[in-house]
C-alpha cells in the first residue's frame, strides 16, 4: 500500500537518474521520459482507485509513527489532482518530442521535466508541512532551469523576475514555518489542524495564516501578487509554459485549499471572507482585463491562467460559511473548476504552438485566416477557448454554476456578480482571439521565423487532441465528475477524518 | 540572546528588502540571500534558545537529560540552507548570463519580457 | 596566477580530504557526519586542488562523468529505500543485514548506508558540476 503512494515521486526521481546516465544519448532520454510519463498515469490512476475503494491512504516513510515521521497522504481530492498531473505531463512530454529543440534536450530538458513532475506529485501527496516546502523548491528548481533553458534574451528576463518573486514566496513560506513551529510545535499538517484548533492565542494564528497566504499566493499568482506570471510565462518554448500553465499555480492553489481546509480554519469570517474573498474577486476581474488587451496569444492565455485562479480561490472562500452544505458545493465546484482548468490550459499553450508554427507568430494582430487553412485547429481552439469561458457544455460550466450558488447561497451575491461579469470579460477576451487568428481574412504571413523547417506536426496533434478528448469527456461526463468532487470536499471538510486517519490514536 | 537575535534577524530584513529595492540585478540577489537568512535565523529562534545538551541518549540511560535542543529545527536549518545555496548559485549564474545578453545589470533594462 | 605554496598543499591535501570525507561517511552512521558532510568535504578537496592548478586540471583528477555520479547517486538513494519494499516493510524503512567480520565478529550493513552513500556521490557530483560548468564558461574567450 505505502508503495503505491511512493511511486508517484519514486518514478519521476528514477527517471531523472537514469536519464542523466544517459546524458548524451537523447533518443534514450526521450523514451525515459515517455515511459515515466506513462507509468506516473498509471501509479496514479491505480492509487485514485485504491483511495475511491479505502478512504485516505496513509504512508509513514522509514516506519517512523506520525506526528514524528514524514508521512505521505492521499485523500480524493489528491488523487484527482495526481492523475490529471499525470495527463497534462503525458500530453506536453509527447508533444516536447518533436518540439523542443536538440540543444536544449541535450542540457537536460527530460530529466528537468521528470524533476518537475517529481516535485508536484511529492506536494500533492505530502502530510507535513515542510516536507511541503521541500518539494514547492524540489519543482521551482526545476522550472527556474526549464524556464532559462535556451538562453534568449527574452526567456532570462522572464526567467529572472519568475525567480525572484518565487525567491521571496519561499523565504515567506519558511518564515511561517519557522513560527508555525515555534508556537505549535509540529510540523505535521494533521496535528497542526488539532492544535490551531486549540490554540489560546487566535490572533497569532491570524497572522500566521497570512504568511501562507502570501507565500501561496504569490505561487497561485493571486491578486496583487500575480504580476510574475504574465511577464514570465510566455518567454519559453511552448511546451514548457504548457507544462507551467498546467500545473504550477494549480500547486500553489492546491495548497492554499489544503492549508485553508485543514490547519487555518479558526477565524474563517476574517481569513475566507475578508482576504480570500476580495483577492480571488479583484483576481478574476483583473486576470480577464488583462487577457482582453493582450496582443500576444501566449500572454492573453497567461492572463486567463490569473482569472482561473481567481476562481479557484473564490469557491475556497465561499466555503469558510456556516453551511455544511454550502461549504461542500462551493468546495465541490472549486475542485472541478481546477481539474478542468489544469487540462484546458495545457490545451491551448500548447495549440498556441502549433498556432504559432502554422501563422509564423504569436500576436494575433498578425495572425489571421486559420480557420481556412487549418480548420482542425481552429475548432480544437475553439473548444478550448469556449472551455476557459465557462460555456454549457464544457466542463467549467457546472463548477462555477456550483461556486456561484453556493456564494448567492450565502448572500455574497456582489462577489458572485462580479465573477460572473469576469466570465463574460473572459467570453469576450476568448472571442476576439479566436475571431482574429482563425476567423478574419488571412493575413499575409509575417517574417519566416528560424524554427520554420519543416517537421511531423503529428507529434503535437496526438497530444492536444488527446487532451481535447480528456476536456470533451469531463464536460460530457460532468455529473458523475462533479459527484466524485463532492466527495472529495465532504472529505477536505471533515478535518476529523484526516486527523483520524493520519494520527490514530496518538493526539 | 533571544533579543539579540530577534535584533539582528529584524535587521537582516530591513537590509534585505532595502537591497532589493535598489536598482541593479546583484543587489537584488545580496537582498533576497539576506532575506534567506533571515527567515533561517527565524526559524532557529523559535525553537527557544537555551544552552541544553544534544538530544542524544547517553549509553546505559534511557533519556535524555533535561533541557535539551531540539533537533528538528537544525534539521530544518540545515535543509533550508542547502536549498538555498542550490537556488542562490542558479541565481547567480542566471544573472551572469542576463548581464551577458542585455549587457547591463539595471533593472530598470529588462523590459523585453513585458512588452 | 600559479603558487607553488598553494599547489604543493593542494596535492597533498587531496587524497587526505577524500579518506577524511570517507570516514566522516562512516562515522555519519552513529556520530556526526553523513553523506552530505562527507561529500562536501571530498568537493572540497577538488575545489582546492582546481585553484591552485586549474578547472581542468581537476577535471582531469576526477575522471568518472559528473553526470554519471550524481545519477547514480540518485539511484542507489533511491534504490535503498526500495529495498524495505522487498521486505515487505514502509518504503526507506531501515533494512539491515549481519555478515561474518573478521576474527567471529559481525558488521552490520543496513540500506541507511547505501542511502548515505548515494548522497555523498550525489553531493560530489553536483558540487563539482556547478564549479566546473562556471570555471568552463569563464576560460572561454
Amino acid at each position: 500500500m505505502s508503495v503505491l503512494l511512493a511511486l508517484p515521486v519514486l518514478l519521476p526521481l528514477v527517471c531523472a537518474a537514469t536519464a542523466m546516465l544517459f546524458w548524451r544519448r537523447l533518443r534514450v532520454q526521450r523514451t525515459i521520459a515517455v515511459l515515466t510519463a506513462l507509468g506516473h498515469l498509471a501509479s496514479t490512476l491505480a492509487l485514485f482507485v485504491e483511495v475511491r475503494r479505502f478512504g485516505i491512504l496513509v504512508a509513514r516513510f522509514g516506519d517512523w509513527p506520525a506526528p514524528y515521521g514524514i508521512v505521505f497522504v492521499a485523500d480524493t481530492f489528491s488523487g484527482l489532482m495526481l492523475v490529471t498531473t499525470s495527463i497534462v505531463t503525458l500530453a506536453v512530454t509527447v508533444y516536447s518530442l518533436s518540439s523542443i529543440d536538440a540543444d536544449r534536450e541535450s542540457f537536460g530538458f527530460f530529466p528537468l521535466v521528470c524533476a518537475l513532475l517529481m516535485g508536484v506529485s511529492g506536494a500533492f501527496l505530502t502530510g507535513d508541512i515542510f516536507n511541503l516546502y521541500v518539494w514547492f523548491e524540489v519543482l521551482l528548481i526545476a522550472s527556474f532551469v526549464l524556464m532559462a533553458l535556451g538562453g534568449e534574451r527574452k526567456q532570462l528576463e522572464g526567467a529572472l523576475k519568475y525567480v525572484t518573486l518565487n525567491l521571496v514566496s519561499s523565504s515567506i513560506f519558511l518564515a511561517g514555518l519557522g513560527l508555525l513551529y515555534g508556537s505549535m510545535g509540529t510540523l505535521n499538517l494533521a496535528q497542526l489542524s488539532v492544535r490551531v484548533a486549540e490554540a489560546t492565542d487566535p490572533g497569532f494564528v491570524t497572522m500566521l495564516a497570512m504568511f501562507f497566504l502570501l507565500a501561496f499566493g504569490i505561487k497561485a499568482a493571486l491578486f496583487p501578487l500575480y504580476g510574475w506570471l504574465p511577464s514570465s510565462y510566455h518567454t519559453p518554448p511552448t511546451a514548457v509554459s504548457a507544462l507551467f500553465a498546467g500545473l504550477l499555480t494549480k500547486v500553489g492553489v492546491y495548497a492554499l485549499i489544503r492549508t485553508f481546509t485543514l490547519v487555518f480554519t479558526n477565524d474563517p469570517t476574517f481569513t475566507h471572507r475578508a482576504v480570500l474573498l476580495g483577492m480571488a474577486t479583484v483576481t478574476i476581474l483583473a486576470g480577464s482585463l488583462g487577457a482582453i488587451v493582450q496582443r500576444d496569444l501566449r500572454r492573453a492565455l497567461s492572463f486567463t491562467i490569473v482569472a482561473s485562479v481567481g476562481f479557484a480561490v473564490l469557491g475556497l472562500a465561499v466555503s469558510g460559511g456556516a453551511s455544511q452544505e454550502l461549504a461542500t458545493l462551493a468546495l465541490a465546484g472549486t475542485i472541478a473548476y481546477v481539474i478542468q482548468a489544469m487540462v484546458v490550459k495545457t490545451q491551448v499553450f500548447l495549440l498556441s504552438g502549433i498556432v504559432r508554427r502554422l501563422s509564423g507568430s504569436f500576436d494575433v494582430a498578425r495572425i489571421g485566416g486559420l480557420y481556412a487553412s487549418a480548420p482542425g485547429v481552429a475548432i480544437l481552439f475553439l473548444l478550448g477557448a469556449l472551455a476557459l469561458a465557462g460555456v454549457p457544455p464544457l466542463p467549467s460550466f457546472i463548477p462555477k454554476v456550483a461556486v456561484l450558488r453556493a456564494a448567492f447561497g450565502e448572500g455574497l451575491g456582489v462577489y458572485a456578480g462580479v465573477a460572473l461579469l469576469g466570465s463574460l470579460l473572459m467570453l469576450g477576451a476568448v472571442a476576439r482571439l479566436w475571431s482574429h487568428a482563425f476567423w478574419r481574412a488571412p493575413m499575409e504571413r509575417p517574417h519566416e521565423s528560424d524554427d520554420d523547417a519543416p517537421v511531423n506536426l503529428v507529434f503535437r496533434f496526438i497530444p492536444v487532441t488527446g487532451l481535447t478528448v480528456v476536456l470533451v469527456l469531463l464536460g460530457v461526463g460532468a455529473g458523475p465528475v462533479f459527484q466524485v468532487a463532492t466527495e472529495a470536499a465532504r472529505q477536505l471538510l471533515d478535518t476529523d477524518g484526516y486527523v483520524r486517519a493520519v494520527l490514530g490514536g496518538a493526539r | 540572546m533571544t533579543l539579540l537575535l530577534a535584533i539582528v534577524i529584524g535587521a537582516l530584513y530591513a537590509g534585505g528588502v532595502y537591497m532589493m529595492l535598489r536598482k541593479t540585478v546583484v543587489k537584488l540577489l545580496i537582498g533576497l540571500a539576506m532575506i534567506g537568512n533571515a527567515a533561517n535565523l527565524l526559524i532557529f529562534v523559535s525553537s527557544s534558545v537555551v544552552r541544553s545538551h544534544p538530544p542524544i541518549v547517553p549509553k546505559g540511560s534511557s533519556a535524555v537529560p533535561a533541557p535539551y535542543a531540539d533537533p528538528l529545527t537544525q534539521a530544518l536549518i540545515l535543509t533550508a540552507i542547502v536549498i538555498g545555496f542550490a537556488v542562490l548559485a542558479f541565481a547567480l549564474a542566471l544573472v551572469k548570463r542576463v548581464y551577458g545578453e542585455v549587457g547591463s545589470l539595471a533593472l530598470e533594462e529588462m523590459t523585453v519580457s513585458d512588452e | 596566477m600559479r603558487s607553488i605554496i598553494l599547489s604543493t598543499v593542494a596535492r597533498a591535501m587531496l587524497p587526505i580530504l577524500i579518506m577524511f570525507s570517507l570516514f566522516l561517511l562512516w562515522r555519519g552512521h552513529n556520530e556526526p557526519g553523513g553523506g552530505f558532510t562527507g561529500g562536501l568535504v571530498a568537493a572540497a578537496g577538488v575545489i582546492l586542488f582546481s585553484l591552485a592548478y586549474s578547472p581542468r586540471a581537476a577535471r582531469r583528477v576526477v575522471r568518472v562523468d559528473l553526470k554519471t555520479l550524481t545519477g547514480f547517486g540518485l539511484l542507489m538513494a533511491a534504490g535503498s529505500g526500495t529495498v524495505a519494499v522487498f521486505a515487505g516493510k514502509p518504503f526507506l524503512t531501515g533494512v539491515w543485514w549481519k555478515l561474518a567480520g573478521p576474527q567471529g565478529s559481525t558488521i552490520e550493513l543496513g540500506t541507511p548506508f547505501f542511502f548515505d552513500l548515494g548522497v555523498y556521490l550525489v553531493v560530489i557530483g553536483v558540487t563539482l558540476s556547478i564549479l566546473f560548468s562556471k570555471a568552463e564558461e569563464e576560460e572561454r574567450p
